[in-house]
């Protein structure tokens, strides 16, 4: 299968600007500069791009919300704060093609007309951030950045800036705040970042995967991208595996990859002849899937018919032996942690899910907390301002509807029947 | 306009109003916390949640804009689901400690939890998270940040109204809180307010900590008298005691807020106050009845008139002394004493500090009122002050506590040099200690009227409970000794004598009660 992003992944150099453009880096900006900009955002809405960030909105319908009005100057922010528990994507592109980034982010400001990008990566992303800074300065000395680039008379600044490590700040709006310099909160929306974003600039946020996808667009045409992958789902998605398979790892795969295919024969199948017990198919706050569930197809489409979504595309598979309270119990632990305050029923109810699960695995747990988990997560669902509280919720939900007998047992025998301790 | 239906009923909305501003126009009462009509939209307590036709999630009130056509229900078993949730998690980190806590009986936690029926916690005691209790943030407030449920409100005013910014949150997730940074207290003249926004027992007022359960209060509406802002407020009061001043809402004057330095006003009301008239003799205070010493004093005012002319006598008025109390001193002075020496004067001592927001250089309520009712200011002051001193003044009727910004021992001096002089005063103070005759006054608590604000705004002050004492309510002593100088006054009560001051003096032409409201209204200009 062609490969839009990955190709040249296992050459080291690929990272420089030189070897980049030895492979034909480049020539999609010079293309795109001789197209209108209406004329590159079509090709991004015929290849049917779906936003790799974990929503799935098509690209080229939330481009086109920024408003007609050109006497304000827009914003594009790059969201590379990548911090889904299982989601490890965005970093390979980042360390293995960042020129991959920087060119779609070139297409994409020329499209938008935008002059000033913010490239806004996890704290935690150091080494990361290093090379993407390498990159972009290789740029600008280039001429592929700042002034006049490629003497197009486009001009575009590019900014890395580097996130403080919280979770919530790869929420579109929380990530604006906090390459504001305040506190790191969902915003209340509307309005939405398209008409007041960044510094109060109508601003588009597209994750580092879409983002890398648009040179390849550009040079190919958008049918061609969209024929990679399955109806409405076009081109080709980085899939993270993790867990106990032979080959855990990042994968280039067609959007329409099936989920089994990808963790027997991709992945390399389970490692030591384990048996798969479940999957967390798109990033830790997907609703999990029972090993019987896995033969689907991985878009967002088939995902979202079974009760679950492909997200991040990080897939987390889970073995026969593993308690699945335990599993869950790490977590909640990791969404109490990560919720950042602001709205009541998750500021509380992630704590009270952490306790209550964690309760449960102790051995502690008593009758009727099984249902008051449930009745909790019914009060949390949809009624925060970000979906924070629904990624924690998800699990929770999942894990209890698909393997209630687990959580029963805990609390009759009031001890982990896998003897896991904290 | 857009037109909502809510719970059944129709309705046509302003465009651009909130869902919730909407059905409080009706009538439907939608919970909230974080919701403020003076702040900025926050939408993080998540109280207002109501369903609307269409929408697949429950949206919250406060942040959602009516749009034409919008169906909305606050009464279905989804909404009240959802708040019961919501209710719950706020409260499982509570302490619940009601009965020793300020805000029970104004507290909307409170309140909601017995609407909501929220009695029997499902979160388990051990469980709670326990956060920093009774801390002094400077100003005027205490924190207790284990009641607080975060709702932003004071973050908001902070950022929004004084720009300080003082409070912020910290920490995340349940352990988030709000507190100043370290080191850095409160630092505005309008701490007090925080209190009363903080829907919750958060943020209490340390004046008013455990001094009075709030449902033993009553209230009635006034002014405040701290500076020629004319706030208004709701006076709090138990028996004949003044317990807390809170901003009464007025877009016009104070939007609703006050400063710190007002707030506190009512303490004057409460303390060392002139409780008996009494006469001074030989330097001994000597207790003396209405019944005599009235007529005294007009007789000793009129005496003095008539042995020395009636240059011979002064009057000294006082911007706190409402606009009726100076229309009718200036008409004992000038018709029925016949002199020309009356003056006030706004200064007082330490005063002269001002902001851009509400805080006024003038410390009185109504300097304004005493210059539009034709009672000169400044040089005519310090003209009288100097003929006072030079012996030229044998008998002087002084209203208020103090004269000026003169010291205790200046006004003795001052005073010294004039053989009569008789006080309508308030509270202890430099007057009360030099006069001959003092004749107590009540408070503004304890009297009716109406202020003239710096912008030339009138606006009521209500009577809230009778006079301390034998102290009483200086529109009577003015027309008991305005007839006892021949005026044939037949004013009953201050809204008699604001009838007359409407129809003579040309800046309050065509006032009444009735058009002064509960908001006030300018005078001509």
């Amino acid at each position: 299968m062609e490969k839009v992003l990955t190709t040249h992944f296992a050459n080291e150099r690929y990272r420089r600007l030189d070897t980049y453009r030895q492979y034909g880096g480049y020539e999609a900006l010079k293309k795109a500069f001789a197209m209108t900009p209406e004329a590159i955002i079509d090709e991004v809405k015929k290849a049917n791009l779906r936003g790799r960030g974990g929503a799935g909105f098509p690209a080229g319908v939330k481009w086109g919300f920024l408003p007609k009005d050109l006497s304000r100057p827009r914003a594009l922010v790059i969201n590379a704060d990548e911090g889904e528990p299982g989601t490890f994507k965005d970093r390979v592109i980042m360390t293995r093609g960042p020129h991959l980034l920087i060119e779609g982010i070139a297409i994409s400001s020329f499209a938008l007309r935008v002059h000033a990008c913010w490239i806004y990566i996890r704290g935690e992303f150091v080494r990361e951030a290093k090379i993407l800074d390498e990159a972009v300065a290789e740029a600008y000395a280039a001429g592929l950045l700042g002034k006049n680039i490629l003497g197009s008379g486009f001009d575009l600044d590019v900014t890395v800036h580097r996130g403080a490590g919280a979770y919530i700040c790869g929420e579109e709006t929380s990530l604006i705040n906090s390459l504001e310099g305040k506190r790191g909160w969902p915003r209340l929306k509307p309005p939405f970042p398209a008409s007041v974003g960044a510094f109060g600039m109508p601003t588009i946020v597209n994750n580092v995967e879409t983002i890398a996808d648009v040179p390849w667009i550009v040079t190919h045409g958008g049918d061609t991208f969209a024929a990679l992958g399955v109806e409405k789902n076009g081109g080709t998605r980085l899939v993270g595996v993790s867990g106990p398979v032979n080959r855990p790892g990042v994968y280039e795969l067609s959007a329409g990859a099936n989920l089994k295919d990808v963790i027997y024969n991709v992945a390399g199948g389970m490692l030591d002849g384990k048996k798969l017990k479940a999957v967390i198919p798109g990033g830790s706050s997907t609703p999990v899937l029972r090993a019987d569930e896995i033969d689907v197809t991985f878009d967002i489409e088939s995902m979202a018919r079974i009760g679950t979504m492909s997200g991040t595309s990080g897939v987390i598979v889970i073995p026969e032996g593993t308690c699945m309270v335990r599993a869950l119990s790490v977590l909640m632990n990791f969404y109490a942690h990560e919720s950042c305050g602001q709205c009541t029923p998750c500021r509380e109810g992630t704590g009270w899910l952490k306790k209550l699960v964690g309760r449960i695995e102790e051995g502690k747990g008593r009758q009727g907390d099984v249902e008051l988990i449930l009745d909790l997560c019914d009060n949390m669902m949809g009624r925060t301002i970000c979906a924070l509280a629904d990624a924690a919720v998800m699990p929770a939900q999942s894990f209890i509807w698909k393997f209630r007998e687990e959580f029963d047992r805990h609390i009759a025998e009031q001890k982990c029947p896998y003897g896991n301790r904290f | 306009m857009p037109t909502l239906t809510i719970n059944g009923m129709t309705l046509d909305v302003p465009q651009g109003m909130s869902i919730l501003e909407a059905a409080k126009g009706v009538g439907v009462e939608i919970p909230h916390y974080c919701y403020h009509p003076k702040l900025s939209i926050a939408g993080n307590c998540r109280m207002c949640l109501v369903e609307i036709e269409k929408f697949p999630k429950l949206q919250t009130a406060c942040s959602t804009v009516v749009n034409d056509g919008m169906v909305v229900r606050t009464d279905t078993e989804k909404v009240r689901k959802a708040v019961t949730g919501v209710l719950e998690l706020m409260l499982i980190h509570h302490p619940i400690d009601c009965p020793i806590c300020d805000q029970a009986g104004e507290c909307g936690l409170q309140d909601n939890y017995m609407k909501f029926g929220l009695h029997r916690s499902r979160y388990a005691l051990e469980d709670k998270v326990h956060k920093k209790k009774v801390q002094d943030i400077g100003g005027q407030i205490v924190l207790d940040a284990e009641r607080c449920i975060l709702c932003s409100r004071c973050v908001r005013f902070l950022d929004e109204v004084t720009g300080t910014r003082e409070l912020e949150f910290f920490h995340r997730g349940d352990h988030s809180e709000i507190s100043i940074f370290p080191g850095k207290p409160l630092d505005n003249n309008y701490t007090g307010n925080l209190a009363d926004i903080c829907p919750v027992g958060a943020l209490t007022s340390k004046d008013f900590r455990f001094r009075c359960r709030v449902w033993l209060l009553k209230a009635f509406d006034s002014i405040c008298t701290g500076c020629s802002k004319g706030c208004n407020v709701d006076a709090h009061f138990k028996g004949d005691i003044l317990y807390r001043l809170k901003p009464r809402w007025n877009d016009a004057v104070n939007q609703a807020w006050m400063c710190d330095f007002g707030r506190l006003t009512y303490k004057e009301m409460n303390e060392a106050r002139l409780l008996t008239p009494f006469v001074r003799e030989e330097g001994a205070r000597k207790v003396a009845a209405w019944g005599s010493l009235l007529p005294d004093v007009a007789f000793r005012l009129k005496a003095a008139a008539d042995t020395g002319g009636a240059d011979r006598v002064a009057v000294i008025a006082s911007p706190q002394s409402s606009n009726e109390e100076l229309y009718l001193l200036r008409r004992l002075a000038t018709e029925h004493l016949g002199t020309k020496n009356l003056a006030f004067t706004h200064r007082v001592a330490g005063d002269g500090f001002s902001d851009d927001f509400l805080i006024q250089a003038d410390k009185n309520p109504n300097s304004r009122g005493a210059q539009l009712l034709g009672i000169p200011d400044g040089a005519a002051f310090d003209a009288l002050v100097s003929k006072i001193s030079a012996g030229g003044i044998d008998a002087l009727l002084v209203f208020g506590n103090v004269v000026g910004a003169l010291s205790e021992e200046e006004t003795a001096a001052l005073l010294a040099k004039v053989p009569y002089v008789a006080q309508v005063g308030t509270n202890e103070g430099p007057v009360s200690k030099a006069a001959t005759a003092v004749l107590p006054s009540a408070s503004v608590a304890e009297r009716a009227g109406t202020f003239t604000s710096h912008v030339g705004r009138v606006q009521r002050f209500r009577f809230g409970f009778p006079a301390r004492g034998k102290a009483k309510d200086p529109v009577e002593i003015l027309v008991s000794l305005g007839n006892r100088l021949g005026a044939g006054w037949s004013f009953a009560g201050e809204a008699s004598v604001f009838r007359a001051l409407a129809e003579s003096e040309a800046p309050f032409a065509g006032m009444s009660y009735d058009s002064i409201g509960m908001f006030g209204q300018e005078v001509k200009r």
